[in-house]
């Protein structure tokens, strides 16, 4: 079995702080949403807060990765390929047929994850960050100029956002399984070493 | 390729960083707070124990040293060393019982005022005026510019012994008399000489004479001022604690010239310019909260001073009023009063705790203690339905505090509504006023015939009675500012946010925990378990063709 050095050390990192973060933040802001009582509303409402400036600092350091690494240039779409990777997950996948997709070191994510991802930045994140940091400084509105803003309308975008969040978690998760083996994607995101189709 | 030292890592870098935002965050909020939380006014040095700071001690005055016969009497020699005493109270509301809202012009004070318990001063000043600072006040003939008619005592004693009765037109009893009447139980005749010689700083017992009764007893009107607070604990009140802060009614409520300041006829119901500095020139009230505690004094959890530009302190921290064990009145249905036995004899029926729970004079009532405020917008402005306004008889208010979301000086105030119904004159369409007490023959409390009650009581307005009367709901609210319970004991978040918390009547602003977007919620969740069903499928699918395979 071929094997490939996928995700570098701090890459891994990221993602699996990212992954928890991201699910406290769902656990704790659904809850702020008022959906169950889990940790009670001020410990959720303080873990989400604290949550979610970890995630800010997570991601300057992921930025700056990012940018210095070119790695960026995983994110750009293409939609080479992408209506026989549709295919291949429609059918080709319950008949053992080949993978569409070739994994190297330089393209590391298949045209569909690379769409998805980029959803996930440039739509997903922008909304729930945005939303966010207005309902953090809720107070300082009036100060930034902004006091016409209607804190019903920001909440509504966050929980639009948290909503397709969740939709993405839900999918990429079963997704992981999809790989050579059920267990080679997520082997791959711990060791950093994936084993290709 | 070591897996566990990089997973250590991993966890490592991210237990840092969690730290370090946990420690960013609270630091932040922690300097922040405490660069704008003032310090509390300290009151820390004062003892329960009664050893007077005065540079005066009256009993050595030769002034006092007499066997005064009334009370105008004490206030002519106290007078004459306070020259300007009687000039400064004649200025002030407690003794006017009058004060024009200058934003509404509204004329108010207890003189003009109707309210939904005993209703009206006019016709009743021999028994109203027993809160009067003064003497003599019984009818419209009272001379308001009278120095020796300032009752100084009432507000100085520090006896204890002075009681001002109902009935003697604010003095107290010259000589022994049977109080409660047909009580077979005698007050001794007033102390003059010693309770002059005793005079002091008020007190809260002296606030509290006229203030703890309100509404014709203890606890009845404001539900947050009864002789509990006398000698509270630290539950009840954690700045009045007697073995705390021990502060006094005047420790917030600062006097100049006589003229106590802090009004519920016009509250301060926001202050955003933080705490007040001795020496500073500024106007503002200094009775408020902020005065001493500023507007972020929340030092540990500081995204409750993100609340304070939109809920007043009192609304988390006094959890409920009434909690001195004493139970404050909630109803009074005067439509009910006036029956009598087969006798012809008054009926007084008394509940358990003693309360009246039905009297001839009075009509019906309930009462509460642990009291749950009513909670309302409140920009410090409080409309009132006077005497001779036209007035809508499903319901009246009798006064409306005003404010909502959109008015930045609003603040969420919690409440007392005390409510009611009361006489309305159909023809005149007005709220009535009646003659409740007094020896004449009109007297509701002597005859319980309400057309010849009403009939004086609107002649003493000037008013001619239609003789036609109803009785209408009436509601009022009283804003709830003391009892301030000691900070474990304040609303927790989890009380407003959620479905059907605390705030639940305030509609007009959106609250995490409470509101959201129902069919957001239902598209989201939908899709969601959708997404769930779909890849579980799918899932099982692989499983099964791959067995095949």
């Amino acid at each position: 079995m071929e094997r490939i050095y996928i995700f570098k050390r701090f890459e891994r990192f990221w993602h699996w702080s990212q992954a928890a973060l991201i699910l406290f933040l769902m656990l704790t802001g659904f809850e702020i949403h008022g959906t169950y009582v889990f940790f009670g509303y001020e410990d959720a409402a303080s873990y989400h807060t604290t949550a979610a400036w970890t995630l800010v600092g997570l991601w300057v350091f992921a930025v700056f990765w990012t940018i210095t690494t070119g790695e960026w240039k995983q994110y750009i779409p293409t939609m080479d390929k992408v209506d026989a990777m549709l295919k291949y997950y429609l059918t080709g996948i319950f008949t053992d047929a080949p993978h569409p997709f070739k994994q190297t070191r330089v393209t590391k994510h298949n045209p569909l994850q690379r769409l998805a991802y980029l959803f996930v930045l440039v739509i997903i994140n922008p909304i729930i960050w945005t939303t966010g940091w207005f309902y953090l400084f809720y107070n300082s509105w009036s100060s930034w100029g902004v006091g016409w803003l209607s804190l019903e309308w920001v909440a509504f975008f966050h929980v639009i956002a948290a909503f397709l969040m969740l939709i993405f978690v839900i999918a990429h998760v079963y997704l992981t399984t999809a790989g050579a083996t059920p267990l080679a994607h997520i082997k791959a995101m711990i060791t950093g070493w994936e084993e290709t189709h | 390729m070591s897996i566990p030292r990089i997973q250590f890592l991993a966890v490592g870098a991210l237990a840092i960083l969690f730290m370090l935002a946990g420690m960013a965050n609270a630091s932040v909020e922690k300097s922040k707070a405490a660069a704008k939380a003032p310090a509390v006014a300290a009151a820390t040095d004062k003892k329960p124990a009664k050893e007077s700071k005065s540079t005066a001690d009256h009993s050595k005055f030769k002034e006092l040293d007499k066997n005064f016969k009334t009370g105008p009497d004490v206030t002519k020699a106290c007078l004459e060393c306070h020259t300007e005493a009687a000039k400064q109270v004649h200025k002030t509301k407690h003794w006017n019982w009058e004060w024009v809202n200058p934003q509404t012009k509204q004329k108010l004070g207890k003189k003009n005022v109707i309210n939904n318990f005993c209703t009206s001063v006019e016709s009743n000043q021999t028994f109203c005026s027993a809160c009067h600072v003064g003497y003599g006040w019984s009818d419209d003939s009272f001379d308001f510019a009278k120095e020796e008619n300032v009752d100084c005592i009432v507000c100085h004693d520090t006896t204890g012994k002075y009681k001002k009765i109902p009935g003697l037109s604010g003095h107290p009893n010259y000589k022994s008399m049977e109080w409660p009447p047909h009580s077979g139980r005698f007050r001794p005749a007033v102390d003059l000489k010693k309770i002059a010689q005793n005079v002091g700083k008020t007190s809260r017992q002296t606030c509290g004479s006229c203030h703890f009764f309100g509404g014709g007893g203890n606890a009845v009107k404001h539900g947050d001022l009864d002789t509990s607070l006398i000698n509270p604990g630290h539950a009840l009140d954690v700045h009045m604690e007697t073995n705390g802060l021990n502060m006094t009614c005047g420790d917030c409520h600062l006097s100049d010239s006589h003229e106590v300041s802090g009004s519920r006829y016009a509250p301060t119901a926001s202050d955003d310019k933080g705490a007040l500095i001795r020496g500073s020139q500024d106007e503002r009230n200094p009775t408020t909260c902020v005065a001493c505690h500023g507007n972020e004094p929340h030092v540990t959890e500081a995204k409750l001073n993100h609340h304070t530009d939109k809920i007043a302190c009192q609304t988390c921290h006094i959890p409920a009023y009434a909690r001195g064990n004493l139970h404050t009145k909630m109803t009074w249905d005067w439509s009910t009063a006036g029956k009598l036995d087969e006798k012809g004899h008054r009926i007084r029926t008394k509940g358990s705790e003693g309360r009246d729970l039905y009297d001839s004079k009075k009509g019906h009532f309930t009462y509460e203690r642990y009291v749950i405020p009513e909670y309302v917008w409140f920009n410090g402005n409080v409309r009132f339905t006077l005497f001779g306004e036209k007035v809508d008889t499903d319901k009246v208010k009798i006064n409306e505090f005003l404010g909502s979301a959109d008015d930045p000086d609003a603040r969420i105030w919690p409440v007392k509504v005390f409510r009611g119904k009361q006489p309305y004159d159909v023809g005149n369409e007005t709220l009535a006023v009646f003659h409740t007490a007094g020896k004449d023959d009109a007297a509701f409390w002597g005859n319980y015939d309400w057309d010849k009650a009403l009939a004086a009581g609107m002649k003493a307005m000037d008013v001619e009675y239609s003789g036609n009367m109803k009785f209408v709901e009436t509601e009022m609210s009283w804003p709830i500012t003391h009892m301030v319970a000691p900070k474990e004991d304040a609303l927790t978040c989890a009380q407003c946010h959620k479905e059907n918390g605390r705030l639940h009547a305030i509609q007009d602003i959106y609250m995490p925990g409470r509101n959201n977007t129902p069919i957001i919620d239902k598209m989201g969740w939908t899709l969601a378990l959708l997404a769930l069903i779909g890849v579980l499928i799918h899932g099982l699918i692989r499983i099964v063709t791959s067995k095949r395979g």
